[in-house]
């Protein structure tokens, strides 16, 4: 049901692990539904200098974190912020409709860790994009 | 390691075909391919073989032939004999009783009936998976017209108290079903000595064929037709038999209840051994289902801090099949309705894995599996913020 590269990310997940001191640490999902990614930021001159996730989850999860650092990685903070949830899962040669939301959970996972270190900072956190898809919006698990 | 190695470990989904039941069932493709209904030679082979897997299904759980219809598999009798029940009892009751741990083909269907204006309880279960014959007594009303409990559940493994309920049902005057697709070919299955009026039955799950099982309906019980077209199974069940399937499901059932008993002390065996081992090396691992009372089978856990679909994927990688109570394995956000019924958290549910074994499993298996699964949850645990969080919290104290 998973694509080869859905598979190579997940067998071999980039960027897993954590940042000792993150600038900035973003963790979404819940446990009632399955599936939490956390992920950790290291910023340099606006720029994500590294990034690593955790995930508890099922296959797609581990992959669209796995995939999701590695495309804003070296990004500036407002390009990893406009990393959507399709590109993602376009980049693991597509993801069945039911793991959708897995990657929309990549982006929100991210953006909140961007917000994270813009708060930190003092800087207002960005909003979401009016109407922007949430992982669990429409779930029975929602917590 | 050999990656080409495969340990099958989900028999409750479906057991290969034995070979002597494939033999049984082959000259019933092409050789003998007479409809049995018909008045010719051919013919009439076919409507004796078809008898004669009619007088197997009956002798092996002690009913007879004429109490057996033949269908297409668990999920048919199951539609069968709470619609059937239902609808020609209409007149006497509008209630139905059975548990909130049943196979879909039990609970879709009293949902379904729900629609059609009838009432049901769905009994819950205790931490074991176990219904308690007293709340089936609490819950019998004097429309009560049927109650459908579980011979063996199909995730868990946990064997249900039926001798005890179909008692009641019959002190009641009300029809007894079983779901007994489990529990065929493991577990003793005898209609007289548990009290059943109706009973499922499915052979791809004793090494027969997919696509046929049986429907026991007790003689006097009355039970509305589901398909309607031609006179075959005595005007109750039309369209032309699956004679190839009928014949395996025959020959699968005579010879799983002639292995029954050693069947079951091996599995017993080998899972205890996987179950031990794997509690031996693996921490924070709970059994799901009834310690003792469950199929000789079935080892159903929860590993903590893991979710399911990624171990089975991992478990996959290496060759052992096997299957999982998460969210991710069912197409929903919700981990299985059985492991939630018998009080798992929602977390502990989705980290759950079912390994059902068979005949062709062996100490081998057992010590691949015990050697394979283990760097499995570790490496999953390490991805896992769960554990790091769970990690952190023992190093606080």
């Amino acid at each position: 049901m998973y694509s080869e590269k859905v598979m190579d990310h997940f067998m071999n997940p980039r960027n897993q692990g954590e940042i000792e001191d993150p600038d900035g640490v973003g963790e979404v999902g819940n446990p009632k539904c399955g599936d939490i990614m956390k992920i950790f930021l290291r910023v340099r001159d606006d720029r994500v200098e590294d990034v690593k996730f955790q995930t508890f989850g099922c296959g797609a999860a581990v992959a669209t974190s796995s995939m999701a650092t590695e495309l804003v990685k070296g990004k500036t903070l407002e390009e990893a912020w406009d990393l959507s949830n399709t590109v993602v899962a376009e980049a693991l040669g597509g993801l069945p409709p039911v793991k959708m939301h897995c990657s929309v959970l990549a982006e929100e996972g991210i953006h909140k860790a961007i917000n994270d270190y813009r708060v930190r900072h003092g800087l207002e956190p960005w909003d979401e994009k009016p109407g922007a898809p949430k992982a669990h919006s429409n779930e029975t698990c929602e917590a | 390691m050999n990656r080409k190695r495969l340990v099958y470990l989900d028999h409750a989904a479906t057991t290969p075909t034995a070979p002597g039941v494939v033999e049984a069932m082959l000259p019933y493709f092409s050789g003998r391919f007479g409809n049995p209904s018909s008045i010719y030679g051919i013919a009439r082979e076919s409507r004796l073989a078809v008898d004669h897997a009619r007088e197997q299904v009956a002798r092996a759980i002690n009913g007879s032939p004429e109490e057996v219809y033949l269908t297409s598999g668990g999920t048919e009798a199951d539609n069968w004999a709470i619609k059937g029940v239902a609808f020609a009892d209409r007149k006497r009751g509008d209630h139905i009783i059975t548990s909130s741990i049943e196979h879909h083909a039990v609970l879709h269907t009293c949902q379904y009936l729900e629609k059609q204006g009838f009432r049901v309880t769905y009994l819950s279960v205790d931490e074991f998976g176990r219904v308690d014959p007293a709340d089936l007594e609490n819950a019998m009303t004097d429309r009560t017209v049927l109650v459908s409990i579980m011979a063996a559940n199909n995730e868990i493994g946990t064997l249900e108290p039926i001798a005890a309920c179909g008692e009641i049902c019959r002190d009641h005057g009300v029809r007894f079903h079983t779901d007994a697709v489990q529990a065929i070919g493991s577990v003793p299955v005898d209609v007289e000595a548990l009290n059943v009026d109706l009973l499922s039955l499915s052979a791809h799950k004793f090494y027969g064929p997919k696509g046929v099982g049986a429907l026991y309906v007790r003689k006097g019980v009355r039970l509305d037709n589901l398909l309607h077209g031609g006179a075959q199974e005595r005007h109750r069940r039309a369209g032309t038999e699956n004679v190839p399937g009928i014949v395996g499901m025959g020959v699968a059932i005579e010879r799983a209840c002639e292995r029954r008993e050693d069947y079951a002390r091996r599995l017993t065996a080998l899972r205890d051994r996987l179950y031990g081992g794997i509690t031996e090396r693996i921490e924070h691992v709970r059994l799901n289902g009834h310690p003792t009372e469950r199929l000789p089978g079935n080892l159903n856990l929860s590993f903590r801090f893991i979710e399911g679909e990624s171990t089975l994927l991992m478990l996959d990688h290496a060759g052992i099949c096997a299957s999982s109570g998460s969210a991710c394995t069912s197409g929903s956000l919700d981990p299985s309705y059985v492991l939630l019924a018998i009080g798992l958290p929602h977390e502990i549910a989705h980290g759950s894995l079912r390994f059902t074994l068979g005949e062709s499993n062996t100490d081998d298996d057992v010590d691949y599996v015990l050697e394979t699964l283990p760097p499995i949850v570790e490496r999953l645990r390490t991805m896992s913020p769960l554990y790091a969080e769970y990690r952190r919290s023992q190093d606080v104290q």
